[in-house]
């Protein structure tokens, strides 16, 4: 697995690495040596903008560069995440073919930059870990002579400051390298900044997935929730339930995720500082489950009789929570991530009404006609077997709607209603104590035609009527492209640079609101996407220096 | 019967009969995408042997060895219909099929139609079943607009769409290739246009060997180019290497650094843009030219003095429609003399009995009052206003394109007969290489079946349905990005990024 994984990183590389190129800085070249107060317009190349960046008007030239560790480093060479990220962004910087020429041993010149030192300051850098809602993601960059240095207390933020020393290099009419003189410190604002990407509706191959988590590291995103498996197909192989992937995938060999496969995207999510939260949702959305797991929808009636079809998970078998104990388990030790995403969305009663022994049981449990109360039955059984392997949750509005008893680091995730209905569903959320996590204005499966990133960029998660104690609940949001009307041929571009819009949202500061700054940075930005090998739409008439090639 | 002249009125007419070895069995062919006008299929299937399989000319055929058209199609369709053949497969079948068509142009439709036609079982294995087609277009221009202006496309790009175009029957490539935001074709007669209105001077442009290539690989598909050069309006990037082709624009009695349309009260403007369309007649071979005319504003011609002069002085009055027209009459009377036909969209109002109208705008009231208006006035039309596919919506956006009737406006049949089809527009303002071919496909394939096949035979979008998502997976399997309909999924799925 490890050699499959080096050369998925190989042909990634091969992939991307292009090289940069910003025209829009090559004028500060002619200032150079003279220093004056930065203005807004030398951001330009930063996406999504640091906490705190100063930048002047000295720039130096990078001709025989490189990323080293610092002495004082908690994690050396030996911690290979590391190593792989300053081989990925030296590949981004300076391309391919540098690498391998000799090092060139010559003197350099007063204003030559040759090093950029990454030193891990506390005594556990994490590098073997993997990252979780509580990592710190802070790092401090600082470009002068004799040495860049990058400082962060974990290997999480020395990942982002990487991303951003990198952003910071332009290159002139003639492809030489420079940079200017520049002090940042950054961490996020939200500890969750997330994408869904559904592979139940479309099977999506390894390498888009593998692809996209790369251009979520160019973003600062930090959590893939991987909306893994729905009604339309079951691509996730279990080894507990082969049968479920067999004859609940599209294709049981060609449109199925391996256990290695998952292994894959996880350690590749993790050597990018992302977290993989995976999905099960039930009991709803699970039509095909039912195909390799016999017993565990219940049967529709249609009068007396079945009818054949199938609708939800059967709440009143005991064989339900039998299945559901051993699939979490597995769920459990194959994903590393804390929490696991119970879905709990959308649930159809009308099957459940029609079958006579739900009716029964219904009636066994005083509920009356009242559904809501079977649903938060299944839910809170559910729980409780996910809470026996020692995971978090998180699950969809509808199961707090539904007063579903909950633990209290329960993450409730808001995707409902329009502006008005989701801020107040998030006033309801956290009054009620509960963390949550927004992603309602984030649907980037809807499109439109023109410039829509205006509305995901002005949407703000803590936006809504509530104490400061309220707001600190909000951990972040997450951007969601459902996959009805799109698979490998089109994620990518509907994703990107519309994607990148949420994410400054989620890292930068909460004033950072000015949307004509934040095209010029963006356009930018989506060019940088492109010269990587990323097929990222443009946001309006423009050009790039290198345009996609691929087709 | 021979190839005959590329496009205008030469019927691509073809009918393919196929006789194999007979061998029963259950599978139903999918289809054919556009839909032929006559078509039985049995479920008797022949293997195909690609070790065995070969395309080769009739007896009797007027084409034979060494017809370029032919010979580059026999070789392409025969690594699209076999995509992974592999030499360790049974020898079977000894029989032909065989197809006829008046043109080479209609040969290559028959050949992307028994393309269509095969498919693999679960081993592998290579299948046509018994079929007899009759085909022929219901309308003779069935075009893609590409604007590589708003954003430069890659000449890769291009190229990739004409193959796409031809797997749908698509036969012009409307080449919008300048405009207000940069002037990438570099021109032999005025290098400047290119080298400072184009994005780049060097890697933002099409040189004389790319626009060949652009019409050589069309050619080979059976495709005409028709390029676009814009004006009046529109020409902002034309300005910057030509000075004095613009209006200056005045604010009170000074002139205000900015320009507007093309200026048309000077004789050197109608002097460039004879050697400039002497030069395009001669780079494009077909027959055709656009010359655009469209959303011209007239603010800046009336803020300039010396066009409020030269209105007076024609007796235009205070109508700058009249100096629109003076000026697109002019235009179409030098491309006359180049022996070219002109296509102008819908705004010029001159009505001209030498140029073509191209609808582009309004509801669909309004554009068939348009086509009933034009038809009437006895002018050939051309329909786009439906087609506007850089337009996205979320879902199914599809069975807009594919419901529409471009003959259901009121009009005697003579008039119907002046609507010589239709165009897919896909602007540039949010589209370049990186989201043009799955934001065109499959949608544009809708548009393409409205105008190859029989409008009665295909007015049930639902049925079409399971057929255009049997076509994306083809176009998929041909290496096409081509975005899904809906739900569901291909045997072999995109596997780039």
């Amino acid at each position: 697995m490890i050699t499959a994984l080096k050369f998925t990183l190989l042909l990634l590389a091969l992939a991307f690495a292009q090289g940069l190129h910003y025209n829009y800085i090559d004028e500060l070249d002619k200032e150079a040596g003279t220093v004056r107060a930065v203005q807004a317009s030398q951001y330009v190349s930063l996406w999504p903008l640091p906490q705190k960046v100063k930048i002047l008007d000295l720039s130096f030239k990078l001709t025989s560069f490189n990323i080293v560790d610092a002495k004082e480093s908690s994690a050396g060479s030996s911690c290979s995440l590391l190593q792989d990220a300053y081989r990925r962004y030296y590949e981004y910087m300076f391309g391919i073919a540098k690498r391998q020429g000799p090092r060139k041993s010559r003197l350099t010149g007063p204003s030559e930059l040759t090093e950029l030192q990454v030193w891990i300051t506390s005594p556990d850098s994490e590098c073997d870990g993997y990252p979780s809602v509580t990592s710190d993601e802070s790092y401090e960059l600082s470009v002068d002579l004799p040495y860049a240095v990058l400082k962060a207390p974990k290997v999480w933020g020395a990942l982002h400051g990487l991303e951003t020393f990198s952003q910071l290099v332009y290159e002139d009419q003639y492809g030489a390298k420079s940079i200017n003189s520049t002090a940042i410190s950054d961490f996020p604002r939200f500890a969750h900044r997330g994408i869904l990407l559904d592979s139940s509706r479309h099977f999506l191959p390894l390498k888009v997935i593998l692809a996209n988590l790369e251009t979520m590291a160019m973003n600062k995103f930090n959590v893939f929730h991987w909306h893994i498996v729905d009604d339309q197909s079951f691509p996730y192989l279990s080894r507990t339930f082969p049968q479920l992937s067999q004859q609940g995938a599209y294709h049981p060999y060609t449109h199925v995720y391996t256990p290695a496969d998952v292994k894959m995207v996880i350690e590749f999510g993790r050597l990018r500082g992302i977290r993989v939260v995976p999905e099960f949702d039930t009991p709803g959305h699970t039509q095909s489950w039912g195909k390799g797991q016999k017993d565990l929808l219940t049967p529709c009636y249609s009068g007396s009789k079945p009818s054949g079809s199938f609708g939800p998970v059967n709440p009143i078998l005991n064989t339900t929570y039998d299945f559901m104990s051993q699939f979490f388990k597995e769920i459990s030790t194959v994903f590393p991530d804390a929490y696991v995403h119970l879905g709990g969305d959308e649930v159809d009663f009308t099957c459940w009404k029609s079958n006579p022994d739900i009716q029964k049981f219904m009636d066994q449990q005083g509920y009356g006609q009242d559904y809501k109360k079977l649903e938060s039955f299944y839910i809170q059984k559910l729980l409780d077997i996910v809470t026996t392997t020692h995971k978090g949750y998180m699950i969809w509005q509808e199961v707090f709607d539904n007063g579903v008893k909950l633990k209290p680091d329960t993450l409730i995730h808001v995707w409902k209603g329009n502006q008005e209905q989701y801020q107040s569903e998030m006033a309801n959320v956290t009054s009620a104590g509960y963390k949550t996590l927004l992603s309602t204005p984030w649907y980037l499966n809807r499109i439109s035609y023109g410039q829509d990133w205006h509305g995901h960029y002005k949407a703000d998660p803590q936006d809504f009527n509530g104490t400061e104690e309220q707001k600190k609940l909000v951990i972040g949001g997450e951007a969601c492209l459902w996959g009805e009307y799109v698979d490998a041929t089109n994620l990518t571009p509907r994703l990107w640079p519309r994607a990148s819009a949420v994410a400054e949202r989620l890292w930068s500061a909460k004033d950072v609101t000015d949307i004509n700054d934040a095209f010029n940075r963006l356009s930018v930005h989506r060019c940088r996407m492109v010269a990587r090998g990323i097929p990222a739409e443009p946001l309006f008439s423009s050009y790039c220096p290198r345009e996609y090639k691929g087709i | 019967v021979a190839a005959a002249n590329f496009g205008r009125y030469t019927r691509p007419k073809f009918n393919l009969v196929l006789l194999i070895i007979l061998q029963l069995s259950l599978h139903t062919v999918e289809g054919v995408w556009p839909l032929p006008q006559s078509f039985t299929s049995s479920t008797e299937r022949y293997p195909l042997n690609p070790k065995a399989f070969y395309f080769g000319y009739g007896r009797q055929s007027a084409a034979q060895q060494d017809c370029s058209v032919l010979d580059a199609a026999f070789k392409r369709y025969f690594s699209l219909i076999f995509p992974d053949y592999t030499s360790d497969n049974l020898s079977v079948s000894a029989g032909q099929a065989s197809l006829n068509a008046e043109t080479v142009w209609g040969a290559l439709r028959g050949l992307e139609t028994f393309s269509q036609l095969v498919y693999q079982d679960d081993f592998g294995t290579y299948f046509v079943n018994k079929t007899e087609i009759d085909d022929f277009p219901r309308f003779q221009f069935r075009g893609i607009l590409l604007d590589t202006s708003r954003h430069y496309l890659p000449v890769q790009a291009i190229l990739k769409t004409l193959d796409a175009m031809a797997y749908s029957k698509f036969n012009v490539f409307h080449w919008h290739i300048v405009d207000d935001p940069s002037f990438p074709y570099q021109s032999r007669t005025f290098p400047d246009l290119s080298s400072t209105g184009a994005f780049h001077p060097m890697t933002h442009i099409y040189t004389q060997s790319d626009v060949r290539r652009v019409i050589s690989h069309a050619r080979l598909w059976g495709i005409r180019v028709l390029p676009e050069f814009d004006s009046p309006g529109h020409t902002q990037s034309w300005g910057k290497g030509q000075s004095d082709l613009l209006t200056p624009c005045y604010r009170g009695s000074t002139p205000s650094g900015t320009f507007g349309p093309v200026n048309p009260v000077l004789p050197s403007t109608y002097q460039f843009m004879a050697r400039l369309f002497k030069e395009v007649s001669s780079v494009f071979p077909d027959s055709y030219i656009h010359l655009g005319g469209d959303e011209v504003d007239f603010s800046c011609w009336k803020s300039n003095p010396d066009v409020r002069a030269f209105m007076q002085k024609m007796g235009f009055g205070g109508d700058f429609t009249k100096l629109e027209a003076f000026y697109m009459e002019k235009i179409v009377n030098i491309t006359s003399a180049l022996k070219k036909t002109s296509i102008v969209w819908q705004d010029v109002f001159d009505y001209h009995e030498r140029v073509m109208l191209h609808i582009w705008k309004g509801t669909p009231a309004s554009y068939k009052e348009e086509l009933s208006r034009m038809t009437k006035a006895g002018m050939r039309v051309l329909l786009a206003a439906p087609w506007y596919i850089n337009h996205i919506a979320y879902g199914q956006d599809w069975r807009n394109y594919y419901t529409v009737q471009p003959l259901n406006f009121s009009g005697t049949e003579e008039q119907k007969k002046l609507v010589i089809g239709g165009e897919v527009c896909m602007w540039g303002e949010y589209v370049d290489a990186t989201n043009l071919t799955p934001r065109l496909w499959p949608r544009a394939s809708a548009a393409a079946e409205r105008l190859w096949s029989d409008e009665k035979q295909t007015s049930s979008v639902d049925e079409a349905f399971p057929r255009l998502q049997d076509f994306r997976c083809k176009l998929v399997r041909r290496g096409i990005r081509a975005e899904p309909l809906h739900v569901g999924h291909c045997k072999h799925e995109y596997q780039g990024v």
